[in-house]
């Protein structure tokens, strides 16, 4: 396929304007599934999660779970959105291996919770309401892989395996409405709307919350328009942007992409396109029409959901901390400079800090940590840091092996590229590998002596004043004590020496 | 061969409880039965005689150890194969399962088994109940036992042939627009369609969920009234399922009189397009009514002119997703075709191959009715009609307390008779579907046989939701009255299935 062409970000953004919609699945962490009382629990062998239900037997029926509508309902008020007295769920119609009965049973024009909105800050400070037009119960599919064939996909696949496991498994989708006025920052828009989204799950506890697993799952899509024209742009969706990171760059590339095609006069095609973790690009997926006919009709099998004024109260007084009154709170508790928050915030960081917190790290020395060596490894592999294999536990160990002095920043730093190789825990890898600071003063005063053999007027030197010139004593000994040696105490025990 | 066949359900219950009668004796009895005429009736499409005896042998062993055992042990039982059964396969009438043995038992199965029934096999029906007459079976229609040239209704034409037959005492059928009350009129049986929800559809293979309904058959009101009390409940796997105990269909059954009871006549529904033997009995059997103490008064139902054609798009659209799981992934039929077989293909062979032509009309019909620009010409529409209907019910029982018509046009015709007009065969259910679209329950009995053919003429009650023991308390009266003036029963009427086989060799 040739390589779309792409518009210069910021000329793109002097042309048009940029209007995007989110779409976000929520998987949730019931015990069991949407309509059936499987275990809903991931990475079980193939097939062992499933009964006549959810594999869609004849004759079998749907039974709604009530903790998944608990869920949507504290979902929806945490998004500050209505609840519906009444709802029913309705089938959308469409044949597919993975989905068993043909038909996914979802909500179309009665869903749960509609109308709300929720306000997200960007990492220029810049705080943008998103207004929520829906959120709804559905199952999910089960899970195909396709074996043989070049792409992986369904076409040209020799044959594909299906996982029931997943099918059935709660999902709630959060649908935006139209999000203007975001310009340049529409992508990073994009990503903190989903951060925010993920937040507000796991303080509600109803979703594991794990991209990478698939608990959370956006699609974007993105239209740009000339400025002040009225009618909006043909949009693309953008499905399997699995990472907080990948959103903010597929809506990015869409939007050079597109604007490279309208500039020529061309026009852009409503489709799905997929995005493409490894290049950085998104291709062309299924055409999409407004028309595209589910025959959504009521779930027969199914009575309309009803929640109680009192079940609903119930829920809205327990709903947690709001994410902006969270960030407030702990901006306090840690004491961070506003600056230095923000780019907690930006990285996505709360949740890690809070933890590596809890774990007994101060507040800095995790920020530290985070923004600095750990972002960078992250960066070098191209990953989120959540995706790192590094607990906020790891990180509050080593904080506190150099907080006592047992590791210097450098052995610090490599115990962190062992800890991502899978070694262990900080202190483990300590031992394992007999990293610890040397700061027994004998060993290095031996290690001084025999710098000092081969560069006798230092110590003259140190006399005179001119302390410049420890520095070659120190780095010979941290030389030859292989960087285990603390620097500090090298120093005060080679100005002992000189004054003695 | 035993006489224990012909007697009905209530005596034979009674039989085995006393220790008259051994479950097994009474099984065997019946099996030999089949073995004899369901090749000519086409009654069942499987025959369960080692579970039936085994279930028999154990009832006998346990009553004989003086277990107290559930009311109907060691009665056998018939079930329309659009039930799931773990020891039978269950097709639906369809290709497309041919072979396929359910992983569960339906609710109303688990119910018969822990009843300790035996099951003795699974009767014929219309391809997943779509007809009138079992002749849509892919496994050839069933045939009435008061003229084997002659269909036994549909679309569950298995269990009323089986129990006319004496092919079974007694029977479970489902009603989705008159698959219970239509064959029962045909044979001269009884049938009921519960209240919607009355009894779990979990395990029934559906039609369309909205209508559908699973209710008794059997040969006198009685006994239907023994089964509904045995099968009827909540199910937790069926959302739809009434809460609520309706109470006692055993209890309204014996009640004896019906003095002060106002009977509505539907005025839509008698007239024109009714055969002449038809009105005749059902016009004698109001009277009778009337004699008893019954307040007649007509009634207006002017929506139920459009129950038809709103019945044929809400059926469709429901029955083309529901259909929409037999795609050969998963269970059932796979056709691979040659070539390139693409998922897409082996479902299209798959569906192609195992569906009869109404299951695919219907599908055709459903998928057009719920398309986007025609959802509410159509499946919109159809809905409105719904709520119209509910309403003229609602008017109705402002005046009456049962309603009452004859429960079918006309007495049963040939087999073939109707097979180039399926408009034709649409319009047997016009007394019985708005029932359905409304929810409510119905049953139908048989009123004696018509001057021009000698064939079974069944008149129907209907109540309002929940009421289903009116129904039992009005048709257990009208059948007293008429065996009285009888001095038999309808059965009685019936020619000897053994003189009709000779006949034909």
């Amino acid at each position: 396929m040739a390589k779309a062409e792409l518009m210069d970000y910021a000329k793109a953004l002097e042309q048009f304007e940029v209007v995007i919609g989110l779409e976000v699945h929520v998987e949730l962490n019931t015990n069991t599934k949407m309509f059936c009382g499987c275990a809903n629990v991931f990475g079980n062998e193939p097939n062992t999660n499933v009964c006549p239900i959810c594999i869609g037997l004849p004759g079998s029926l749907p039974a709604v779970n009530k903790r998944a509508v608990e869920s949507a309902i504290s979902i929806g008020l945490a998004l500050g959105c209505s609840i519906a007295p009444t709802g029913r769920f309705a089938r959308k119609n469409y044949f597919y291996p993975d989905l068993a009965k043909n038909f996914q049973t979802s909500q179309y024009d009665e869903p749960i919770a509609f109308e709300g909105g929720i306000d997200i800050e960007v990492p220029s400070g810049n705080v943008y309401t998103v207004d929520i037009e829906r959120a709804h119960m559905e199952e999910d599919a089960g899970k195909l892989t396709h074996v043989g064939g070049a792409t992986g996909r369904i076409q040209g696949a020799e044959y594909s395996l299906v996982d029931y496991n997943r099918a059935g498994v709660p999902l709630i989708e959060i649908v935006t409405k139209p999000v203007y006025g975001a310009g340049a920052e529409a992508p990073e828009l994009a990503a903190a709307y989903v951060r925010t989204i993920r937040e507000i799950v796991k303080g509600l506890n109803v979703s594991d919350a794990k991209m990478e697993r698939g608990n959370v799952r956006c699609d974007a899509n993105v239209s740009l328009r000339l400025h002040g024209a009225e009618k909006l742009g043909t949009r693309t969706e953008t499905k399997n942007v699995n990472s907080l990171r990948s959103i903010e760059r597929a809506v990015r590339y869409e939007i050079q992409r597109q604007a490279a095609i309208l500039a020529k006069g061309g026009t852009i095609v409503q489709e799905t396109r997929h995005w493409h973790e490894d290049k950085g690009t998104t291709s062309a997926g299924r055409p999409k029409s407004d028309a595209d006919d589910y025959r959504y009709f009521p779930e027969p099998d199914l009575v309309p959901v009803q929640p109680s004024l009192e079940l609903i109260e119930k829920l809205r007084a327990a709903l947690p901390e709001k994410p902006a009154d969270r960030r407030k709170r702990l901006q306090a508790q840690w004491a961070f400079a506003d600056l230095e928050f923000r780019d907690v915030v930006n990285a996505g960081l709360l949740d890690q800090i809070e933890e590596a917190v809890a774990a007994g790290a101060s507040a800095q020395a995790a920020r530290k940590w985070y923004t600095g060596e750990i972002a960078r490894l992250a960066n070098a592999e191209d990953k989120d840091i959540s995706e790192l294999p590094l607990t906020p536990a790891h990180v509050a160990e080593l904080a506190a092996l150099v907080e006592a002095g047992k590791l210097n920043d450098r052995l610090a730093r490599e115990v962190l590229t062992y800890v991502l190789a899978g070694e262990g825990s900080p202190a483990q890898i300590v031992v394992a590998r007999g990293l610890e600071v040397v700061n027994d003063d004998g060993a290095l005063i031996a290690a001084i002596d025999a710098a000092l053999a081969s560069q006798p007027d230092v110590l003259d030197a140190i006399r005179e004043g001119r302390m410049q010139a420890a520095g070659a004593v120190i780095g010979a000994v941290m030389k030859a004590m292989k960087g285990s040696a603390d620097a500090a105490r090298v120093r005060e025990l080679l100005i002992e020496k000189a004054n003695a | 061969m035993s006489n224990l066949v012909f007697k009905p359900a209530h005596e034979l219950v009674q039989l085995l409880k006393s220790g008259e009668v051994t479950s097994v004796e009474l099984t065997q009895a019946f099996l030999d039965r089949i073995a004899q005429f369901n090749g000519e009736v086409n009654a069942y499409l499987h025959v369960s005689a080692e579970s039936a005896l085994a279930t028999a042998a154990d009832v006998d062993r346990r009553r004989a150890a003086g277990e107290a055992l559930p009311d109907l042990a060691g009665l056998p039982i018939a079930v329309k194969d659009n039930l799931t059964t773990t020891d039978a396969p269950t097709t639906s009438g369809s290709k497309i399962l041919e072979g396929w043995v359910p992983q569960y038992d339906a609710t109303v199965v688990a119910k018969l088994r822990a009843q300790l029934m035996p099951i003795l096999g699974k009767t014929n029906l219309d391809e997943f109940a779509m007809g009138s007459s079992t002749e849509y079976s892919a496994f050839g229609p069933s045939h009435n036992p008061w003229d084997l040239d002659r269909i036994p209704g549909g679309s569950g034409g298995g269990s009323s042939s089986a129990v006319a037959a004496f092919l079974a005492p007694i029977a479970i059928g489902s009603d989705t627009g008159g698959s219970i009350r239509y064959p029962a009129s045909v044979t001269g049986t009884v049938g009921i369609k519960p209240t919607y929800g009355a009894v779990s559809r979990y395990g029934l293979i559906a039609l369309a969920s909205s209508l559908d309904q699973i209710g008794p058959v059997s040969r006198n009101v009685l006994d239907s009234a023994l089964l509904q009390d045995a099968i009827a409940g909540y199910d937790k796997h069926d959302s739809t399922s009434l809460p609520n105990s309706l109470g006692s269909m055993t209890e309204a059954a014996s009640r004896k009189d019906v003095k002060g009871l106002r009977i509505g006549v539907i005025k839509q529904l008698q007239g024109e397009g009714f055969q002449d033997g038809v009105l005749n009995r059902f016009n004698e059997a109001l009277e009778d009514l009337k004699a008893a103490g019954a307040q007649i008064v007509e009634v207006d139902c002017p929506s139920f002119e459009y129950a038809i054609a709103a019945y044929y798009l809400i059926l469709p659209a429901e029955a083309s997703s529901n259909l929409a799981k037999f795609d050969s992934v998963r269970f059932g039929l796979r056709v691979t075709p040659e070539g390139n077989p693409t998922i897409e293909r082996v479902m299209a062979a798959t569906r192609e191959a195992g569906f009869g032509p109404e299951v695919k009309r219907r599908i055709i019909l459903g998928t057009y009715a719920l398309s986007s620009g025609y959802y509410d010409a159509y499946y919109g529409s159809a809905q409105k009609v719904r709520t119209l209907i509910q309403r003229d019910f609602a008017a109705a029982f402002a005046k009456a307390d049962v309603l009452v018509s004859p429960t079918a046009p006309t007495t049963a015709f040939k087999i073939g008779e109707k097979n180039e007009d399926p408009l034709a065969m649409y319009l047997n259910d016009v007394a019985t579907i708005p029932a359905n679209l409304a929810g409510i329950p119905g049953i139908s009995l048989p009123i004696g046989t018509a001057d021009e053919d000698n064939l079974p003429v069944g008149i129907q009650f209907l109540a309002p939701a929940m009421e289903d023991s009116r129904l039992y308390h009005v048709g257990a009266v009208l059948e007293s009255i008429l065996e009285a003036k009888w001095g038999k029963t309808m059965m009685d009427f019936a020619p000897k299935l053994e003189n009709l086989v000779k006949g034909a060799n």
